[in-house]
């Protein structure tokens, strides 16, 4: 059990404050802007609730809100299990686990809006590796033109971006299962699948956790990538959350009803996280190995 | 046997599927804008080292990358040192409030960013932080702590309790049992904490890019100014991306054995 000493709190002390810098003012300004009309520098009149009902009712808002689930919902219902499985093929040590380890981390050490910028090319269809070699299969494909592949496009960026991260940590996860457990198995005769549903997947748990927390959590404000690559088009096929926000505080300048939008925009992330965090800690449990 | 050969080849197949990619940007950075723009060819048939050549010799480019690398090696260490008592106060101690506060850390993740650039810029030019390294590095703070905290807390949380009883019964005191005893033991933890906030902070650009403008600005917003008046330069383009690339690769083979080693989290 651990010792219950408030004096920890000297030790945790130095975080908040640091976090607490460059988070609270923030914040705090946002929630000011949101109740606000800004008309000019020194002009501003208290609206009260008003954004807040202004942007609830936006009905384009609720456009890129139902998107980004469906995009969220995506990334992980993908990434996850396919993070989970690349990461059961890695070979344990050796040279060839060195390798894979460095080139599986690749895609996630490239700036974000280089990533756009990749894809941007490597989709294209003239002049792009992707794109030219579905048109040649004789899928007709174009990513600037048509919704649905535009769309794809940048689900499938995020994987190839993404996943990655997921293999890392399940890699971690995997190799600090102790050998005893392996052999007990062997033991038994248990499957090669029972092995994985009642030794790797609970003991993945806790990585796991780390991984569909930063995969929603990311994902949903997923913004430099699809910005680079489609710039939210064509028509708003691609506008997520963040782009949209990004449009009406930058491109239209309403602050006020950006800010409030930001404020419903954190909530909601923080209500899914929330959901997310209590219910991987519950789940699997009942059968920790 | 057999099975030891399908999971080789779906290794191979996804590993090639995450290089072509990059491949692509590679071939692009040796070829030349007429190349790249007039055809598709699967590697450079007129080889050019003109891309790299412009990124190391003007200092509008390669400042950026020293640039990058100053607040992503200052955000590291601040994230690392900061992150260590805490994560041992997680790990070791139950106190008022300590499952609240551990989830506020995590909802410093969660503010999307497009609204709260302005106030950042507000903020950090009020307190005259404007353009310098520190202030990204304090700012990428907001992201990497809550992860760096959580990583290791579940390393320290893997070390038993008694190596701590005995080091205070040996007579030492918690600073020097600290450094002393504790930091070898979780060496690893270090080192996939470090490489986490490095991933991090060298990708993000929104941040860096606002409370930046010339003294402090990172590679990433240099490459958004490329077009010149011919179009975009694709070529020096992808040398820039390409090149950045590097650090992380370094930085990946030097913890590679830290995370074969395996870690598995804590905190449940």
């Amino acid at each position: 059990m651990k010792t219950y000493n408030n004096k920890a709190w000297w030790l945790i002390f130095p975080v908040i404050l640091s976090v607490a810098f460059s988070a609270i003012m923030p914040l705090m300004t946002v929630v000011n802007y949101s109740v606000q009309d800004i008309l000019g520098p020194d002009q501003a009149v208290f609206v009260g609730m008003e954004w807040f009902r202004a942007v609830m009712r936006d009905s384009d808002l609720h456009g890129a809100l139902f998107r980004q689930l469906i995009f969220s919902i995506a990334v992980l219902v993908i990434q996850i299990p396919l993070g989970i499985g690349v990461a059961l093929t890695m070979p344990a040590q050796g040279w060839r686990a060195s390798l894979s380890l460095v080139l599986v981390a690749l895609p996630l050490l490239i700036p974000w809006n280089v990533v756009g910028t990749i894809w941007q090319i490597f989709a294209r269809g003239d002049i792009g590796l992707l794109g030219n070699t579905i048109n040649n299969v004789g899928i007709s494909y174009n990513y600037t033109g048509d919704s649905f592949d535009a769309w794809i496009t940048v689900l499938v960026m995020d994987i190839w971006h993404w996943t990655p991260l997921v293999v890392l940590l399940c890699y971690a996860g995997l190799r600090a299962i102790p050998d005893a457990y392996y052999q007990a198995a062997r033991i038994d005769g248990a499957s090669r699948f029972a092995v994985f549903r009642f030794i790797q997947l609970p003991k993945l748990r806790n990585v796991l956790m780390i991984a569909v927390l930063l995969r929603f959590m990311d994902s949903f404000m997923i913004y430099t990538e699809p910005f680079v690559l489609t710039g939210g088009g064509p028509g708003n096929a691609t506008t997520f959350l963040s782009q949209y926000l990004t449009q009406k505080a930058v491109g239209q300048f309403d602050l006020g009803p950006a800010a409030a939008f930001s404020l419903i925009y954190f909530l909601i992330i923080l209500l899914f996280s929330f959901i997310l965090y209590n219910w991987m800690q519950r789940v699997g449990t009942g059968d920790q190995a | 046997m057999m099975r030891k050969n399908i999971s080789r080849l779906i290794l191979v197949c996804f590993l090639t599927g995450s290089l072509l990619p990059i491949y692509w940007m590679l071939n692009m950075s040796l070829k030349t804008n007429e190349e790249i723009i007039g055809v598709m060819t699967m590697w450079p048939t007129h080889l050019t080292f003109n891309n790299y050549l412009t990124i190391f010799t003007d200092e509008s480019w390669y400042s950026g990358y020293i640039n990058s690398i100053i607040y992503v090696a200052l955000n590291m260490v601040m994230s690392v040192t900061l992150a260590l008592p805490a994560a041992y106060a997680f790990s070791r101690y139950s106190f008022l409030g300590d499952k609240h506060v551990f989830f506020w850390l995590l909802t410093n993740r969660m503010t999307p960013p497009a609204v709260f650039l302005l106030p950042f810029f507000q903020l950090y030019s009020t307190v005259g932080m404007m353009d310098t390294h520190l202030a990204v590095a304090l700012a990428h703070l907001l992201f990497n702590v809550p992860l760096a905290v959580w990583i290791l807390e579940g390393f320290m949380s893997g070390i038993p309790k008694e190596i701590d009883e005995t080091a205070y019964i040996d007579g030492y005191s918690f600073p020097k049992f600290f450094v002393k005893i504790f930091l070898p033991l979780i060496k690893s933890g270090i080192g996939v904490t470090a490489f986490f906030c490095f991933m991090f902070s060298w990708v993000e650009l929104l941040l860096a890019r606002t409370l930046t403008s010339v003294n402090a600005k990172p590679i990433a917003a240099t490459m958004t100014r490329t077009v010149s008046a011919a179009g975009m330069d694709w070529g020096v383009l992808a040398a820039a991306g390409t090149l950045t690339i590097v650090p992380g690769a370094l930085v990946i083979w030097f913890v590679r054995h830290y995370i074969a080693k395996g870690f598995a989290m804590g905190r449940v």
